[in-house]
């Protein structure tokens, strides 16, 4: 069996790219190959200049990874001792190891549980204390796999400013996999999607409302009921979709520009007020991983943009693992 | 390469000293198992000393021979049980998922796989073993040549490193088969108990497989005939008491190679 199939990519070093796509779609499998965990049965990888599976111990004092599911902590023992191990394994100068311990104490909020045995702590307690193993070691590229996972609204929010906190102020690389958009639309710049193996988007968040098709709304709010508006003809494809009173809604290809609408719109009507909706991520990702399961090797050799210099990390090829 | 030797033996007593303070977290089964283990491997003795109750000699072997060979063999395994500890159950880890972790740091997989579940009552049966081997020594009555006397920490030596070949080749296959942990055992623990008598009593068929297709004749009992001035049942040629340690390196060999094709062929778990 294929997990993954002529994925090709190139990341450069201080992006934040979101990889998402369903269930079973290979993200996970990515990552493992870019950790070094999985050898890939044919195709090229290179991590911070490194090929992961034959330099994988050079590499994993390069990255940090945490994978949501699975836990690199000490079981019985308290925090500490794990994060005292690992200034051990990576070597971290003293120093640098307290003011690092002290940062992420106060950014993830651990103080109240850092003496706790693993085994007693919450889902969202270890999944902190796992963020700051993997990045004790002030790595270059952090790799999460569904870091989010289980978390309730407060601890994502801690999680997210801390991943969007240590990119700002150490440019570290983030690939992050997620199934929580608010995940991508918060902190990814890029957003990879992968479905059924195959890369089918590659590109900006907003790029990827665009891509399938999604439409904007205006909720036009006028002085007093009317029938339904009269819409110019620029830009095509505009229409009323729903009236309640005084309150209609038109909706409109994301890629066209909303201004000529706004104004034939005022220029016609008695407008109170008007407001622009984005097209909802949700919808646009349900969108594209149908349409990507159907359509994916059309789309997959389109994608990439290899533009950058110092690449950090990269696959490039046809990355396959092969598994029973 | 001393370098990586220095690091890996550091890389090593730091994982052990955690899973020693993880271990100390269950004080009491700690306690309890050190107790278990000690009456299970006295057990060993014991069985030894009811059959020299009963009879002079073991196929002509006298008791402080047979505690020598017994005192040897069961050294070397428990050092390769000591360092090398749960290796043998692999499997467990490749069903789990839970390699993928020890992959993700930066310390060699197997140095993490020798390190795992470490608890300081391994170090209990290697003091066994070597009391045993101690009082063997003082009771032999052979002559102290110094070729004899540097013979018996060279086999003891060799011998646990072909234990640990064995453990580590059979961890190896593990990657591929992950319930061969039980056939594994067969192998170690198996052949630790054969070795702990002279092989010549389990005759000559497995006397020769013992030789040629399982090499544990050379963990003690071909250098032992040596040191204790036997004649080699088989007729093997004098030099063969001395070949252990390059018998060791051989299999050392075959299972670092074994084990690095293990862990390319490592396909993790799902999630
Ligand atoms: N160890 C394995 N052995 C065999 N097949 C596997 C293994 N791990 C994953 N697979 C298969 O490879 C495919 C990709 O799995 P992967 O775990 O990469 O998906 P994912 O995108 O991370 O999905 P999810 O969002 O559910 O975590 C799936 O079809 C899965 O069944
Ligand atoms: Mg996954």
């Amino acid at each position: 069996m294929r997990a993954v199939d002529r994925i090709s990519f190139r990341i450069d070093s201080g992006e934040v790219v979101g990889y998402i796509g369903p269930n079973g779609a290979g993200k996970s499998t990515t990552v493992k190959m870019l950790t070094g965990i999985l050898t890939p049965s044919a195709g090229h990888i290179r991590v911070a200049g490194l090929n992961p599976v034959r330099q994988r111990v050079a590499l994993a004092r390069r990255i940090g990874v945490v994978f949501g599911q699975r836990t690199g902590l000490w079981w019985d023992l308290p925090l500490t001792d794990s994060f005292e191990l690992l200034r051990h394994l990576h070597r971290i100068p003293s120093a640098r190891y307290r003011e690092n311990l002290e940062l992420f104490t106060e950014l993830l909020d651990l103080g109240a549980f850092l003496h706790i045995p693993v085994r007693q702590l919450s889902l969202g307690q270890r999944m902190r204390g796992d963020l700051t193993a993997a990045l004790l070691h002030d790595p270059r590229i952090v790799y999460l796999d569904e870091p989010t996972i289980g978390l309730d609204v407060v601890s994502k929010a801690a999680v997210r400013s801390f991943l969007a906190e240590i990119n700002r102020e150490r440019g570290t690389t983030v690939l992050l996999t997620t199934h929580d958009l608010d995940d991508i639309e918060r902190l990814c710049g890029r957003v990879m999607v992968i479905a059924g193996g195959r890369l089918v988007y590659d590109g900006s968040v907003d790029g990827l409302r665009g891509r399938v098709n999604a439409e904007r709304t205006l909720v036009v709010d006028l002085a007093a009921p009317a029938p339904r508006l009269d819409l110019p003809a620029e830009p095509p494809g505009a229409r009323v979709i729903r009236v309640d009173g005084p309150r209609q809604w038109v909706a409109f290809p994301a890629t066209a520009s909303a201004a000529p609408l706004i104004t034939a719109i005022t220029a016609r009507h008695e407008v109170v007020d008007i407001s622009l909706r984005e097209p909802d991520i949700d919808e646009v990702v349900r969108r594209l991983y149908l349409g990507g399961l159907r359509s994916s090797a059309a789309a997959a050799s389109s994608v990439g943009d290899p533009s950058g210099t110092d690449d950090p990390s990269e696959t490039g090829g046809r990355s396959a693992t092969s598994a029973k | 390469m001393v370098e990586t030797l220095a690091d890996t033996v550091r890389v090593y007593l730091l994982l052990v000293r955690m899973w020693s303070r993880a271990a100390w977290a269950y004080r009491t089964s700690f306690v309890l198992l050190t107790v278990a283990t000690a009456v299970v491997t006295g057990l060993d003795i014991v069985a030894i000393l009811l059959i020299f109750a009963h009879t002079p000699r073991l196929a002509d072997f006298t008791l402080p021979e047979v505690m020598f060979l017994y005192g040897t063999s069961s050294t070397a395994f428990y050092l390769a049980d000591s360092i090398l500890g749960t290796v043998d159950r692999l499997g467990g880890h490749v069903k789990a998922g839970t390699f993928d972790v020890m992959l993700l740091r930066p310390a060699r997989a197997l140095v993490q796989v020798a390190a795992d579940q470490f608890t300081p009552r391994r170090l209990g049966k290697v003091a066994q073993a070597v009391t045993v081997l101690v009082v063997s020594l003082s009771l032999l009555d052979v002559p102290w040549t110094p070729s004899r006397a540097l013979l018996v920490p060279l086999m003891v030596a060799a011998g646990a490193v072909i234990y640990g070949a064995i453990w580590v080749s059979g961890a190896a296959f593990q990657f591929v088969a992950t319930d061969a942990s039980e056939a594994l055992n067969a192998f170690t623990f198996g052949g630790n108990f054969l070795t702990q008598y002279p092989l010549v009593i389990y005759g000559r068929e497995w006397l020769w497989a013992l030789t040629w297709i399982v090499p544990l004749a050379f963990v003690n009992w071909q250098p032992a005939l040596y040191v204790l001035g036997r004649p080699d049942p088989l007729g093997l040629p004098l030099a063969f008491r001395f070949v252990s340690p390059a018998v060791a390196l051989a299999l050392a060999v075959v299972a670092a190679l074994a084990w690095r094709a293990g862990v390319r062929h490592y396909r993790s778990t799902g999630s």
